[in-house]
């Protein structure tokens, strides 16, 4: 058949095509489109296939061939396109996928959880006993301010100074962004073969054990702990889980196993950042109880109360939600 | 062909032509990205500045946003943040589906990494060694950033009086005779005439009359007599 009359027998077809695939590009609300319409999609666009494919067996000419291949790539875009966010799924991954999917990476968390907590423990511990210890992991003006954050006449516990009189709004906004940013480098330095993740998660638990260890040896211990016991739960568990996540994309470049490096790599990645995103959920909540409840001048027994709860529910949502009764399935 | 050029073959059997995207034109994308950020968090912070620790907060929270999830919200919702729309670049997944959320997400996300240690040294180092121009982001998440075709008008063949050729063509010389003929619009006269006198042992014509008496030949292979 000769180019010519092969594109009069189809031309009708192609235009439906092209505005079809107009008006699936504009925006959803201005889209004058009815089901039907959008229904005959994936049969003309098979059938822009099959003409792209004769014509180029046939040879016809590179503008022809062009202008179906430019209509064959719209749509494939709109034909394979993946599905929308929506809410529910959302809620289904909360409640559900990621306890699930920790408990199925559970040994990642561990091997994070020991990185975090063994230096953490040891430099808290000689912090405890030596009053000198803390100058060798933060300087002078760090550990004055740490000081005063936590000093029982401070009226605001867990803030300096300078920062007690600014809203628990603001504080909220400044969790949020500082400990779920640390969250997501934590992760995202696990593509140094793991390197960065490690890094960060021994950076942070000495850090943090050296602040407990150095403020309870000075007899805060009641301003320093009931602060952070309650947002601890969700705080160092989702730190902790944002390295196991990094953990993962380094085990995939150091092991691939079977696979290629890149292959690994992707599989990983997918589970990863599923991984990250709840972590990162847990850590707005964190962010939450440290800007509103952490810093209130409630008795401390209550908060010690409350933080055990806490604990709990961080323990019971991990380890529990998303588990099918006995017998069910 | 061009080293570029990228093939995928898709579900219906075809193979779909992408050209990948360099270091270059990506870094023009994320500095006009950059400008746009910034102005984004002035818009952003001069009103709420007037606000006290109330509007501290918010000016926080949307920083964070910005900062981590600009180039998703938009990649998620036309392929490409307004920087690499300008350029004409788009984000696709590498096996030629539109970019979606988990690999969007990670890309992103990994974005820290190929900053570092300064101004993306990694992501190009990475770029540079791999042939597809993958940052370490877009090698975790399966992505790939390609140039979108511009949709374009095809010209018609020049409007000139079918002729058979002299001689028998092989498919090839017949297509190469077709895209000589499509292409002559765009060509200056001088080339055309140049081009076409190549095949004057075929045509025994010279100058102009060289060019038409090609377009006749095309206009028979498309249409016949």
């Amino acid at each position: 058949m000769r180019q010519q009359a092969f594109e009069q027998q189809h031309r009708e077809m192609w235009q439906q095509l092209r505005h079809l695939l107009d008006e699936l590009d504009r925006p959803k609300r201005k889209r004058q489109l009815d089901a039907s319409a959008i229904a005959s999609l994936p049969a003309l666009y098979r059938a822009l296939c099959n003409h792209y494919a004769l014509s180029r067996s046939r040879h016809y000419s590179p503008e022809l061939e062009r202008e179906l291949h430019e209509m064959i790539v719209r749509g494939h875009r709109h034909l394979y396109a993946g599905r929308s966010a929506q809410l529910w799924r959302l809620v289904i991954f909360i409640s559900r996928g990621f306890p699930q999917l920790f408990r199925k990476q559970i040994a990642y968390f561990w091997v994070a959880a020991l990185l975090f907590l063994v230096p953490g423990l040891l430099i808290g511990g000689y912090c405890y006993f030596q009053s000198e210890m803390i100058y060798s992991v933060m300087d002078d003006t760090q550990v004055a301010q740490m000081e005063s954050m936590y000093d029982p006449a401070n009226r605001k516990p867990g803030r300096s100074i300078e920062r007690s009189a600014e809203t628990d709004m603001m504080m909220f906004g400044h969790y949020i962004s500082n400990n779920i940013g640390i969250g997501f480098r934590t992760f995202a330095g696990g593509m140094l073969f793991g390197v960065g993740s490690v890094l960060l998660l021994v950076f942070n638990g000495v850090f943090i054990g050296a602040v407990a260890g150095h403020l309870t040896r000075m007899g805060y211990e009641e301003t320093f702990w009931s602060f952070v016991s309650g947002h601890g739960s969700f705080e160092l568990t989702a730190i902790v889980i944002c390295g196991a996540s990094g953990l993962m994309l380094g085990h995939a470049l150091i092991a691939p196993g079977q696979r290629t490096r890149v292959d690994a790599l992707k599989w990983r990645a997918a589970d990863a950042l599923k991984l990250v995103m709840g972590a990162a959920a847990m850590l707005l909540v964190a962010a939450f109880i440290e800007a509103f409840w952490s810093s209130s001048s409630v008795a401390t027994e209550i908060k010690y109360g409350v933080a055990a709860l806490l604990w709990l529910l961080v323990a019971l949502y991990l380890g529990m939600a998303g588990r099918r009764a006995h017998g069910s399935g | 062909m061009l080293d570029t050029a990228r093939r995928y073959e898709i579900p219906e059997g075809i193979e779909l032509d992408f050209r990948v995207a360099g270091p270059v034109v990506r870094a023009c994308a994320w500095a006009i990205d950059l400008l746009i950020r910034a102005g984004l968090y002035l818009v952003i912070a001069i009103p709420l500045s007037f606000m006290g620790g109330m509007g501290m907060g918010v000016t926080l929270i949307f920083f964070f946003v910005i900062e981590w999830f600009y180039p998703v919200l938009f990649e998620l919702r036309q392929g490409a943040t307004p920087g690499k729309k300008a350029m004409g670049l788009e984000v696709i997944h590498d096996d030629g589906t539109p970019i979606g959320w988990s690999a969007s997400l990670i890309r992103n996300l990994l974005r820290t990494v190929d900053f570092l240690p300064f101004l993306y040294a990694t992501g190009l180092i990475a770029i540079l060694l791999n042939q597809d121009f993958k940052r370490l982001g877009d090698l975790a998440a399966g992505s790939l950033v390609i140039y979108r075709d511009k949709a374009t008008l095809r010209p018609g063949l020049p409007d000139v009086k079918p002729l058979q050729p002299p001689a028998n063509m092989t498919s090839d010389e017949g297509r190469t005779l077709l895209a000589f003929a499509e292409r002559s619009p765009r060509l200056s006269s001088e080339r055309r005439i140049e081009l076409a006198e190549i095949l004057t042992g075929l045509t025994g014509k010279q100058g102009e009359a060289a060019v038409t008496e090609l377009h006749a030949y095309a206009n028979w292979l498309s249409q016949g007599r």
